[in-house]
């Protein structure tokens, strides 16, 4: 599915990400784990397209093309999905405007016929009512006035319409409260299929708890400085990123 | 030839000729516009705006009877649920206007009121535009052609809006309106202006309204101006409020080469004045907002929000003054104007203006004059839509969110899809708003 190999990334000339490689199959959920200022977020943003970034060095294949010669559209398009940490308000356009918009985006770039109006409202309030949002949620700007959760909560909606291979939450549980965070949580398991992966970013272990991943990543100064199972997120919960910082220091 | 000689061979034709109050006003606006003419850039409140395009020309106004006018066009402006009085070109057009149902009196053609109640019309004739002694307003007193006396009497409730319909048919055309809105003590109006053209010519419409709001009256006035891309439009929107009276005012500017729009009013003890508004300069066209509020007596509250979008060689002009007087305590007003530049070529002038004379005033106003959000244009592109498709969504939607506050929702659609017609390449989908 995705394969990231050796990126080097900076910002002003900065180095950020400096030599990840990264290896996602099909059907898989890795969690990328580690202190701010790691890198988790430019490493999502990379991805997704943000321009801001200078990319010098290193590769990302996405389905077996160069993803970072493809414009952020054509990426959404072909399956890539970013969950914003911060979700951009946007009044004056209808959430369902911007839901409509998306997937028939999608479709029109699989040759796929515009979806029917009436069959587009079946199937958003199908999810909506999975993500304990009420219906006049559609109706309202996009993201307008919508508190912390209910923001997280219309990524996951999109996500969930636009059902993409590969879904990258960048800290979609910070700010949750307990309730949200699972109502997040199912959000994501139930798209989970051979299908379709995850990398989850995050700062906390919590989220992992109801979203089992495949593998977990410690990312510090912008370099994935250990892997390992589902164990190793328990392990920084109780040990903290101190240690890790140490190592990363140590490697350099 | 000029104003005075043309309208002096067609001096039959200008109503109320027979009433000497009238003449004495009508003489005395012509003498105004002989010596002074249209506004200068000289002049401080139109060092923006130069209508020097409008005095080289000689508009004529239409000489008998109003023109036919296409009815399709007319249809597409004209909302389902209104009373509508039509003007084409300036003269009242009888059979275009829906006016069955509404209650007798309250509306008339001014012409018709100078013949059948000129008292009704002496009342309010120029009673509030006299206070704005520019070329414009001169020009409109001594060369009205026609216009609407709406007079809702004291307590009525008019049920429907009355839509006003200007239709400019002619090349070279001239239109020039006084419109009088008279709302008595605790009734209410809702009353829409629309101006539109047909053809590809240049014409010019001059009009005049003012507002008579008595104690606790209410009225919803918007108005739409959707000339074509040669027009040359004035409109002066004057009004007064007594004590809690209720003004609520939507001013939608999207058409016309050249176009200024005034909106003042003054406000009495505990007043309230909303004032929404939208301008698109699009093209070549210079449009220009002037309004003034005068808070003249304790508690009254203004609420003044504005948005402009330049693009291609437009140029926009808001100016927004409030002007508190020395015993309006308690005065509460707010004043906005957030504007959108979208190519190197266009041009936006905000000027906010606070004048305070009282101390216990609560005032606040803010202006901003800026680009696309990028990380907002990051965020549709993220979801599969291309750049060009989310900078035209994000422009839309900056000014959709002021159409969005008109009612009734009839209007709110009309006014969408002139948006929409009006904005460059604007690929959204109507049917799925």
């Amino acid at each position: 599915m995705l394969n990231i190999e050796n990126l080097h990334v900076q910002v002003d000339s900065k180095p950020i990400l400096q030599g990840i490689s990264l290896d996602v199959q099909a059907g898989e959920v890795h969690a990328i784990m580690g202190p701010n200022g790691s890198g988790k977020s430019t490493l999502s943003h990379v991805l997704a397209g943000r321009s801001g970034y200078e990319v010098t060095g290193g590769r990302v294949t996405y389905k077996g093309q160069n993803l970072l010669d493809m414009k952020p559209e054509e990426r959404a398009r072909e399956g890539v999905f970013l969950a914003f940490q911060y979700p951009v308000e946007i009044p004056g356009v209808s959430n369902i405007y911007l839901l409509k918009a998306a997937l028939n985006a999608v479709r029109r770039h699989r040759g796929d016929s515009e979806v029917d109006a009436m069959d587009f409202l079946q199937l958003v309030r199908g999810k909506i009512k999975a993500l304990n949002l009420d219906e006049q949620f559609l109706y309202r700007g996009i993201n307008e006035g919508f508190s912390g959760g209910e923001k997280k909560r219309n990524e996951i909606l999109q996500m969930a319409v636009l059902e993409p291979s590969l879904c990258i939450l960048d800290e979609t549980d910070s700010g949750l409260d307990i309730d949200a965070l699972k109502i997040v949580a199912d959000g994501v398991n139930s798209l989970r299929s051979p299908e379709h992966s995850f990398i989850l970013v995050t700062h906390y272990q919590r989220l992992l708890n109801y979203i089992k991943p495949d593998v977990v990543h410690v990312l510090a100064q912008g370099r994935i400085v250990k892997s390992g199972g589902p164990e190793l997120a328990l392990e920084l919960e109780s040990k903290g990123y101190g240690w890790i910082d140490q190592s990363a220091a140590a490697s350099v | 030839m000029n104003y005075a000689e043309q309208f002096r061979q067609l001096a039959p034709l200008l109503p109320g000729r027979h009433l000497d109050w009238l003449e004495a006003l009508r003489r005395a606006g012509e003498a105004r516009f002989a010596t002074g003419g249209f506004p200068s850039p000289r002049e401080e409140e139109w060092k923006y705006t130069n209508v020097a395009p409008i005095e080289k020309k000689l508009f004529k106004p239409a000489a008998g009877e109003s023109a036919r006018v296409d009815k399709a066009t007319l249809e597409r402006y004209r909302l389902p649920e209104a009373w509508s009085l039509v003007f084409v070109d300036g003269v009242y057009a009888k059979d275009r206007s829906i006016t069955a149902g509404l209650p007798e009196g309250v509306v008339l053609p001014l012409a018709e009121a100078l013949e059948r109640s000129p008292e009704q019309a002496e009342a309010f004739f120029h009673k509030i535009a006299a206070r704005e002694e520019h070329g414009f307003v001169a020009f409109t007193t001594a060369y009205f052609r026609d216009g609407a006396l709406i007079h809702v009497p004291a307590g009525l409730r008019l049920e429907k809006p009355l839509q006003i319909i200007h239709v400019a048919t002619r090349p070279d055309g001239l239109s020039v309106l006084r419109h009088l809105i008279a709302v008595e003590r605790n009734a209410e109006a809702r009353v829409i202006e629309t101006y539109i053209g047909t053809g590809s010519a240049s014409y010019l419409t001059a009009a005049v309204t003012e507002i008579h709001l008595d104690e606790n009256a209410g009225l919803e006035h918007i108005k739409l101006q959707i000339e074509t891309d040669k027009a040359y439009h004035f409109g002066g929107i004057y009004a007064e409020q007594a004590r809690s009276a209720r003004l609520r005012q939507h001013h939608a500017a999207f058409g016309g080469l050249l176009a200024r729009t005034e909106i003042h009013s003054e406000l009495g003890h505990g007043a309230e004045c909303e004032l929404d508004g939208l301008f698109l300069a699009t093209g070549r066209r210079h449009l220009d907002t002037h309004t003034l509020l005068r808070h003249r007596a304790p508690q009254a509250i203004s609420r003044e929000s504005y948005r402009g979008i330049a693009a291609g060689r437009g140029r926009g002009v808001f100016s927004g003054r409030i002007v508190v007087h020395q015993d309006a305590q308690k005065t509460d007003a707010e004043m906005s104007s957030r504007n959108l530049l979208l190519s190197e070529d266009a041009e936006i002038d905000s000027k906010p203006q606070l004048e305070i004379h009282a101390d216990d005033v609560k005032c606040a106003h803010g202006v901003t004059v800026g680009q696309l959000d990028s990380s907002a244009v990051f965020y549709l592109q993220s979801r599969g839509v291309d750049e060009l498709s989310a900078r035209n969504m994000l422009t839309f939607a900056f000014a959709n969110e002021m159409v969005e506050k008109i009612r009734p929702d009839s209007l709110k659609h009309q006014v969408q899809s002139a948006l929409l017609a009006a904005l460059p390449q604007a690929d959204i989908r109507e049917d799925w708003l």
